[in-house]
């Protein structure tokens, strides 16, 4: 019992930053068709500057904020630079720059910072809860409570606000939306902006419990991508679960069948589910017409 | 009936003519070694054409045969004491048997599904070369006996560019002969409408998955002449990065272009070389190389170049 309750703890975590990173894929995959293989360094970029930058004497709280705006705006240099330009490019040869600019950022990091691992310290110390025998860490709680309240802040946000709407428009029918006078690229660079942003907050919020380094956002944004296929590209809800559940079967296959092939069997999974489900838990199907 | 038989390997004499005249312009022997590399990557390049450019079908995993190929020559010697050669034949054969197995049911999916498919499936595979440190000595990788062919080690980059160019033209050759025939038609129909394919009369799910065990099948060969070759392996060679560098290269040269897949390779193979000086940079240049290309040379370097031409005809 214990050791269910400390996997599925430790599953959530990780399942939680999955989540996110599978998130900032959907609404970039929304809002422009593009999957953004660089969203996982938006993470490493979010947990790197952070250290960096509190390293450098800057109060933790305010390192940050000052990673999430960097972030952001790498984000938006992105979106403005590469993305831009290659309007109209077919799907492979998107997915083949966002892949460049994530092997890019990746470069830039391993020269502006270092090849090290860095940690930070955990926002209510290092010292677990003991909870029906399983040691959770405080660290663990801020993470869920985090991914929650973006979650959250991210559907009032497309729910209640103008903007979020115009989102929903272009995520629905480009053309359309275009027709009734949203700038539909504007709104492509915003869902950077904010995959950007959401990507650093994961980014820092792991690093106290995970470790992180310039190389770690190839992974994050494998398992990431992975999620949202899982829930069905496209749909946020799906995203959420996806993460989840690959979060939770990687604590489980790590903690009863063997460490070394977690990542393995979250790979088969998808693979599995796939082939049985091809269009994942929430997705719907295409239909091609001739 | 003889004008289109040399219309058809006209490309091919060009090809045979650069490999033999290139050697009369390296000045080192370390030129012949990049020529090798080259050469075999553009082996495995020209088979993921097959499948991406022809039959329209992306593979982010194609590493993973890769890494069955150089493995297959590096453990087949070791623990069982088989020549090198058979080895590279038995990879050849196990790689298509992986993808004869996976095939089917990976290749029903479409777009960024059978994108994220085949990556998972080209991540397994490095997963377990890892893992499986007993056989392949874990993420340090092992060290692969030299080829031997008539009682000698071939061990020379010179002897070695020959090897791997005369592989190199067999195997454009055999896709540019595969291309014409019936198979190679129907593969450019499914890529134009897989459901007006399908009204044909055309098998579709059968043809994909011959051309997806043919492309598995040359990245497995090119993997085993990287293992060879070099002398020494690493899971890397069948990690994402390196499925990653093989779409590169296609994408780059241009898709559909069988000649392409030379130029794409001979770009990625010659260029992080030449940049050796920027060593610290490599990566953000690579990164960098490609997203340039991508953005302003989306259809590849070759197709580009014959659009400029046909423009100037047209004057």
């Amino acid at each position: 019992m214990a050791e269910l309750l400390q996997f599925i703890s430790s599953g959530l975590t990780v399942g939680a930053i999955y989540a996110l990173v599978a998130l900032g894929f959907t609404l970039i995959y929304k809002s422009s068709d593009i999957i953004n293989f660089a969203q996982g360094e938006f993470v490493m970029l979010g947990g790197m500057t952070t250290v960096f930058v509190a390293l450098a004497g800057v109060p933790l709280p305010l390192a940050a904020l000052i990673a999430i705006i960097v972030t952001t705006a790498i984000g938006l240099a992105l979106h403005r630079f590469a993305i831009e330009p290659a309007h109209g490019a077919s799907p492979v040869a998107m997915i083949m720059i966002t892949i460049g600019a994530s092997i890019f950022l990746r470069g830039v990091a391993q020269i502006v910072f270092d090849r090290r691992f860095h940690s930070l310290p955990p926002v209510f110390g290092a010292d677990p809860i003991l909870f029906g025998g399983a040691a959770i860490l405080p660290q663990s709680l801020v993470v869920l409570a985090s991914a929650t309240a973006i979650v959250a802040l991210l559907w009032l946000f497309i729910d209640r606000t103008l903007l979020g709407k115009a989102v929903l428009a272009t995520a629905a029918n480009r053309l359309a939306a275009r027709l009734i006078g949203i700038d539909t690229r504007r709104i492509v660079g915003f869902s950077f902006a904010i995959s950007a942003a959401i990507g650093a907050i994961a980014g820092i919020l792991i690093t106290p419990i995970a470790l992180t380094s310039y190389d770690v956002g190839t992974l994050l944004a494998l398992k990431g991508f992975a999620a949202a296929m899982l829930g069905g590209i496209g749909s946020a809800l799906g995203a959420v679960v996806g993460g989840l559940l690959i979060g939770m079967i990687e604590a489980f296959a790590a903690g009863y069948f063997s460490s070394n092939y977690k990542d393995a069997v979250a790979f088969l999974i998808i693979l599995v589910v796939l082939v049985s489900i091809p269009h994942g838990l929430f997705g719907r199907a295409k239909i091609e017409r001739v | 009936m003889r004008a289109l038989l040399e219309i058809r390997l006209m490309p091919a004499i060009v090809v045979a003519v650069i490999v033999i005249v290139l050697p009369l312009f390296f000045p080192s022997a370390y030129y012949y070694r990049i020529g090798v590399l080259v050469f075999i990557f553009a082996l495995a390049v020209v088979g993921l054409n097959l499948l991406m450019g022809f039959a329209g079908q992306v593979s982010l995993g194609h590493a993973g045969f890769l890494g069955i190929g150089a493995y297959s020559v590096a453990i087949g010697p070791i623990y069982f004491g088989a020549p090198s050669w058979l080895c590279l034949f038995a990879g050849a054969i196990l790689s298509g048997a992986v993808a004869f197995l996976v095939g089917r049911p990976i290749l029903r999916l479409k777009g960024h599904y059978l994108a994220v498919a085949t990556l998972g499936l080209g991540l397994l595979v490095a997963i377990v070369l890892t893992n499986e440190a007993g056989w392949t000595g874990g993420p340090d990788g092992m060290s692969v006996p030299r080829l031997v062919l008539f009682d000698r080690s071939v061990r020379g980059a010179d002897a070695w560019y020959w090897i791997a160019g005369t592989t190199f033209v067999g195997a454009f050759v055999l896709a540019l002969n595969l291309m014409g025939s019936p198979t190679g038609r129907a593969l450019q129909a499914i890529h134009g409408s897989e459901m007006a394919a399908l009204v044909l009369g055309i098998d579709v799910a059968r043809k994909k998955l011959t051309i997806f065990i043919i492309s598995a099948m040359y990245a497995s060969v090119a993997g085993s002449y990287l293992a060879l070759f070099n002398g020494y392996i690493t899971p890397d060679s069948a990690g994402f990065l390196r499925s990653i560098e093989l779409v590169a290269m296609v994408v780059l040269g241009g898709m559909g272009s069988i000649i392409g897949s030379l130029v794409g390779a001979a770009v990625l193979v010659v260029l992080p070389q030449a940049l050796t000086i920027f060593h610290e940079y490599e990566q953000a240049l690579l990164g960098l190389i490609i997203m340039v290309f991508m953005i302003f040379l989306r259809r590849g370097i070759v197709p580009s170049i014959a659009a400029a031409f046909a423009g100037w005809r047209k004057w």
